[in-house]
């Protein structure tokens, strides 16, 4: 019997709305030709999105799973496709295909415990669909402290939602930071694994870090000097992928696939993989 | 066991091609490859082909799909047709057991369905090795030359050629070649692969060990002060990987017609400075770094993941061809020794 299913083989994906998050981040709204969602995912899973001719390239999906109508992907123009992909306009037709990877442990490990995460920059697309995850079934977790930071107060992505929606939760609070002083914010300045630090948070959270890799390390260092242990702290990685289901050899690290046995990882999990990342 | 004379050998390849293509070991300039068996071509007698057999199942470039781009909007167009029946004659006992490490790869879940539906449609003739050479090591990973895997094991004396089915669509095509072959016992076979084990044993790479290597052993080679010296002349040219029946790594790229794009894949190499390249780096930066990934990932990490199973069927392809003569059993020799 013949093999039918491949799962290299893309659907077509309709941009509905782009919206202007940052002067270098922009929003896509994709759903499927007759309107529907292209699939179902979880909480840190990525998509394979591509322009015939330009490429794909995977990206995390920043909407939560408990949007049934639609995805949306923060993408940050750095290079062909997402360059491309700043450029399109809403009713461009595009190729999507996923889920890939393993999501954050939102029905598990996270369950029952007060959640920290920490963004900084375009970090903060992957931790949004966990965030808007965890908003949605609010019971099942304790206190949700967020710490986001950016270059300036225009580099925030998403700075609408977290003002009106996340900030207005109960139970939730915003810590936003930006590096350097600027005229009309008044909030606090200064870099994001600082603010971790000086915000003295009880050391039994779970912690849940995207962001710059060099931000990822020293807030590590910051939580561990707290009093921290790297089974709490989890990341999300990225590596170059071209399949996305593990074979063609791109992400490998170590004997782990960062497509497929990643791109979540828990910290002290990452340790044993060798420092190629 | 089944055997024929030596002389029916065109008949019996007449038979097999008058239902699917043949495909076998054909001497050439640049010495023997796979080619399309038709009447008048001659199977060659070489140990092995220059390239491997992994082209059957993963070719150096397939097309995966074409898009169709009117304005704004896409249309995808499968272009799948891995569903030609074909046989290949005459693959060597290492070249078999590559079939066994991609299948790991590309079989495992989600199936690759170009890669599993060519395998589907295929049936593999292996060849039992008479005059090993100085290159080859597939001891080293438990395999037999004299007695190779494939759906239908054949052993060539100087006489007749000796065949035994392995598999039901052996069997299959055994049956068919029924009234070209006839009934024998083992005992020539047998004394053939006594004389091949033999030549096993004195060649030169005959107590090559992988023992130290394996899953496992991530920390105790990765950091290793001797990749630096290893890898100091590797050009980065990727032949190692190309020659090399179990290298897999590949690459996806678009190729725009003028009257839509074909998204094709190709092979690719873990050697080459752009593999792991994206817009915010490259997680390898250093040829040294590129040349340890090859090589832990042969001995290590597709181990780790697969049962202990080494990514190395011991060809030799890579002693013959490395063009700064750098190899996978100096790796070992020199990793082993510490």
């Amino acid at each position: 019997m013949d093999v039918n299913y491949e799962a290299l083989i893309p659907k077509v994906g309709v941009i509905t709305d782009v919206r202007i998050d940052t002067p270098d981040v922009k929003t896509f709204r994709v759903v499927t030709p007759d309107g529907k969602k292209a699939f179902d995912h979880k909480p840190g899973q990525c998509a394979m999105l591509s322009i015939p001719g330009v490429g794909e390239a995977m990206f995390s999906i920043t909407s939560a799973p408990t949007n049934t109508e639609y995805m949306e992907f923060s993408i940050k123009k750095c290079g062909c496709v997402t360059e491309w992909l700043h450029q399109a306009e809403v009713g461009q037709q595009i190729t999507i295909r996923g889920p890939y990877g393993n999501p954050f442990p939102v029905d598990d490990a996270f369950v029952g415990k007060d959640l920290l995460f920490v963004a900084g920059g375009i970090g903060l697309a992957p931790l949004r669909s966990v965030i808007n995850y965890c908003r949605h079934y609010r019971d099942r977790y304790g206190k949700i402290d967020i710490v986001y930071g950016s270059r300036s107060k225009d580099d925030l992505v998403d700075y609408q939602e977290i003002i009106n929606e996340w900030m207005e939760d109960d139970g939730i609070d915003v810590h936003l930071t930006i590096d350097r002083e600027q005229e009309g914010w008044d909030g606090h300045v200064g870099f994001v694994p600082n603010y971790v630090k000086e915000l003295n948070f009880d050391t039994n959270k779970t912690v849940i870090i995207c962001g710059p890799p060099i931000m990822i390390k020293f807030t590590l260092e910051g939580l561990i000097s707290m009093g921290y242990n790297k089974q709490q702290v989890y990341t999300t990685m990225e590596l170059r992928m071209k399949c996305g289901v593990g074979k063609c050899g791109r992400c490998n690290i170590g004997s782990k696939y960062v497509c497929k046995d990643g791109p979540v990882f828990r910290c002290d999990q990452l340790e044993e993989l060798p420092d190629e990342y | 066991m089944r055997k024929f004379s030596i002389q029916a050998l065109d008949t019996i390849f007449a038979k097999i091609a008058a239902d699917e293509k043949l495909y076998l070991p054909v001497d050439g300039e640049n010495g023997s490859n796979y080619k399309l068996w038709e009447p008048g071509v001659q199977m060659s007698d070489a140990l092995n082909t220059v390239r491997s057999a992994k082209d059957f199942f993963f070719p150096q470039t397939e097309n995966l799909i074409e898009f169709k781009v009117t304005g704004k909007q896409i249309d995808i167009i499968d272009v799948r047709n891995e569903n030609e029946d074909f046989v290949v004659f005459g693959v060597r006992a290492c070249d078999v057991r590559s079939f066994d490490i991609l299948d790991r790869v590309f079989l495992s879940e989600p199936i690759d369905s170009y890669y599993a539906n060519r395998r589907a449609h295929s049936v593999i003739i292996s060849m039992a090795c008479t005059r090993p050479a100085e290159t080859c090591f597939c001891g080293t990973f438990d395999i037999d030359a004299a007695n190779p895997a494939g759906d239908i094991t054949c052993w060539k004396t100087q006489d007749s050629i000796y065949m035994r089915a392995n598999t039901d669509k052996g069997e299959k095509l055994l049956a068919k070649l029924d009234g070209l072959t006839e009934e024998c016992d083992d005992s020539a076979v047998s004394a053939q692969q006594d004389k091949t084990r033999r030549i096993m044993e004195r060649l030169p790479l005959a107590n090559l060990s992988a023992e130290k290597f394996g899953g496992g052993k991530t920390n105790e080679f990765f950091n290793s002060p001797a990749w630096k010296e290893l890898s100091q002349a590797c050009l980065g040219c990727g032949t190692c990987t190309f020659v090399c029946p179990t290298c897999q790594c590949y690459d996806i790229k678009d190729y725009d017609t003028g009257n839509g794009v074909i998204r094709f894949r190709c092979w690719d190499s873990c050697m080459y400075s752009d593999f792991t390249k994206m817009a915010h780096g490259n997680s390898r930066n250093s040829q040294v770094e590129r040349f340890r990934q090859r090589f832990m990932h042969k001995l290590v990490y597709y181990p780790e993941n697969n049962e202990g199973i080494f990514g190395c069927v011991g060809c030799g392809r890579c002693l013959a061809k490395c063009p700064i003569s750098m190899n996978i059993v100096k790796v070992m020799k020199k990793l082993g020794e510490e």
